[in-house]
């Protein structure tokens, strides 16, 4: 269990209290600018701020087993072959592990992709290879923030399969999406907007119509999403 | 590929020990005293010095391409270098040390530049925080150098010090590697330690900390280590360019591409290169002096040129 107790980023995020289990697929999602990165980023501990994150009990550090981080950025400096980049994600000075390495990049259907630099994948197939560094150490809590961005449809239905996997393997998935059909498919969903967590339970209570209108000015006719304005400002 | 490098490291100082304008076999006949203190107090410093500063710019040179993430980032970007040159000029000139009291000038150059360095980034800075404030350092101790070299009390004096900035290993002694010998060793066996924690700064600084690595302590080590490793060597043979933003870019391909793991034959490549360079300068004809350090550059460029090109 994960405790975030009064977690505040000043300006992005307003003091945020919530309980996180192991063994659940939790989506972040909200408009540009609302703050799930920041929210992501305080709840793995990785930036500093008022407020405590407590994994049963204790205060949460950070390791290869207990946490992997995925940045929304894809940039890679080096053209390290990537089956030595999934590897870096055991952890600094860890034994090599053939075997974990080619379980994640098959996992993330990157298997083709082992040898080829990173520098050199498109940002589709970066995205997968980098998914798999965070989850080759089988880590207790994952905070992957937009995995499935520049994926496309079929990936994005694997990579939400995956997560659903690793959750039911017992891990903490926590993952901010912009894709609101997908977005049905976890668990619990969090709704932010300005800084803060305005709706937080099952999908079918947060992704109610006038929610959506709300917050993001969208609504699901017919024809699927159209914009809407936004009718409470 | 490092017991390679290893082998022509040895091979390249057994070679810079043979060589000079003596032929110590033969005057071995004659005075063997003579020729154990000339092999003790001139090839052994010279040579020694050439393997360590080497490795101590291609360590420095893999490992700051590592923490700044960025592959045309050297050494000298951080300021150590620029603050051993002020300190040793200002030695040289205000207290007429000889050799010995420039590189210890030379040594606290680099320390203060370091502290300089980290009161401009302030602690925990990130690496592009960092890499400004080493720019800032670098800048304003290179114009401390002009103006130091400006206001030379002679013109002879000015000539023996725009001659010693352009870095050679010509007749240093025994006592000059001692002093700068074990700091680039421990400058270079800190990088070795923290090659591991480097490598994962591959995936970008917060994923590094998300696999447990403390970044700020990581970071403050890894620059205590650059400045430990090159102003050592620019204290005691001047500056010497290239060395470490090349030697890492010939190895990275051999190391996996991973930043960390060039570290160690980026030490031994740098000691072999210098090693070589510092022969190729004895080769030249007798009356054409050209400076270990403007040798090293006259490689470099054109390289670094090809590097940019290929980039393209």
């Amino acid at each position: 269990m994960l405790e975030a107790i009064d977690l505040a980023r000043p300006p992005m995020l307003a003091p945020t209290s919530l309980t996180l289990h192991p063994g659940q697929l939790t989506g972040v999602i909200g408009p540009n600018g609302a703050g799930k990165t920041t929210l992501l980023k305080a709840l793995a501990g990785l930036s500093r701020g008022p407020g405590t994150v407590r994994l049963d009990g204790q205060p949460f550090r950070p390791h290869p087993q207990r946490l992997a981080w995925l940045p929304a950025s894809r940039d890679a400096v080096w053209p390290i072959p990537a089956a030595a980049l999934v590897q870096l994600g055991m952890g600094p000075a860890a034994a090599p592990d053939a075997a974990a390495v080619a379980a994640a990049l098959s996992a993330c259907d990157a298997t083709a992709l082992a040898h080829r630099p990173v520098a050199q994948l498109s940002t589709g197939e970066r995205a997968r290879v980098l998914l798999a560094r965070a989850i080759v150490a089988r880590p207790a809590w994952l905070f992957l923030d937009e995995p499935i961005a520049n994926l496309d449809p079929g990936h994005r239905l694997d990579v939400m399969a995956l997560l659903a996997s690793e959750a039911a393997r017992g891990a903490g998935v926590v993952l901010a999406l912009h894709d609101l059909d997908l977005a049905r498919r976890c668990d619990r969903l969090l709704l932010i907007a300005n800084g803060a967590v305005i709706a937080d339970g099952p999908p079918h209570m947060v992704l109610n119509t006038d929610q959506l209108g709300r917050v993001f000015g969208v609504q699901h006719g017919p024809d699927g999403w159209v914009r809407c304005s936004r009718f409470d400002h | 590929m490092r017991t390679g490098l290893a082998l022509l490291c040895a091979v390249l100082a057994l070679a810079s020990l043979a060589m000079g304008p003596v032929d110590l076999a033969a005057l071995w006949a004659r005075d063997p005293e003579l020729a154990r203190s000339l092999f003790i107090e001139l090839r052994l410093p010279r040579t020694g010095l050439a393997l360590l500063i080497g490795a101590g710019l291609g360590a420095s040179g893999a490992a700051a391409q590592a923490l700044f993430r960025n592959p045309l980032a050297s050494p000298d970007v951080l300021g150590p270098s620029s603050g051993a040159a002020l300190g040793a000029v200002l030695a040289g000139y205000f207290l007429g040390a000889g050799v010995i009291g420039m590189a210890i000038g030379g040594l606290a150059g680099a320390g203060l530049s370091l502290l300089l360095l980290l009161a401009l980034a302030g602690r925990g800075a990130g690496a592009t925080r960092l890499v400004l404030a080493g720019v800032a350092v670098s800048m304003l101790l290179g114009v401390a150098i002009n103006l130091a070299l400006s206001l030379a009390p002679s013109p002879f004096a000015l000539y023996d010090l725009m001659f010693w900035l352009m870095g050679s290993l010509n007749d240093r002694s025994l006592p000059q590697l001692a002093l700068a010998a074990p700091l680039i060793l421990i400058g270079i066996v800190l990088l070795l330690r923290a090659a591991p924690a480097l490598d994962t700064l591959a995936l970008g600084e917060e994923v590094a900390q998300s696999l447990g690595v403390g970044l700020s302590a990581m970071q403050a080590r890894v620059v205590l280590a650059i400045a430990l490793a090159t102003g050592a060597g620019v204290a005691v043979a001047g500056s010497i360019g290239f060395i470490g933003l090349i030697v890492p870019h010939l190895v990275r391909p051999f190391a996996g591409h991973r930043p960390g793991a060039a570290i160690a034959p980026s030490a031994l490549a740098g000691a072999a290169l210098l090693s070589a360079a510092d022969i190729a300068v004895r080769l030249l004809p007798a009356g054409l002096d050209l400076r270990l350090g403007v040798l090293t550059a006259l490689i470099g460029a054109p390289f670094f040129l090809c590097l940019i090109m290929g980039r393209r």
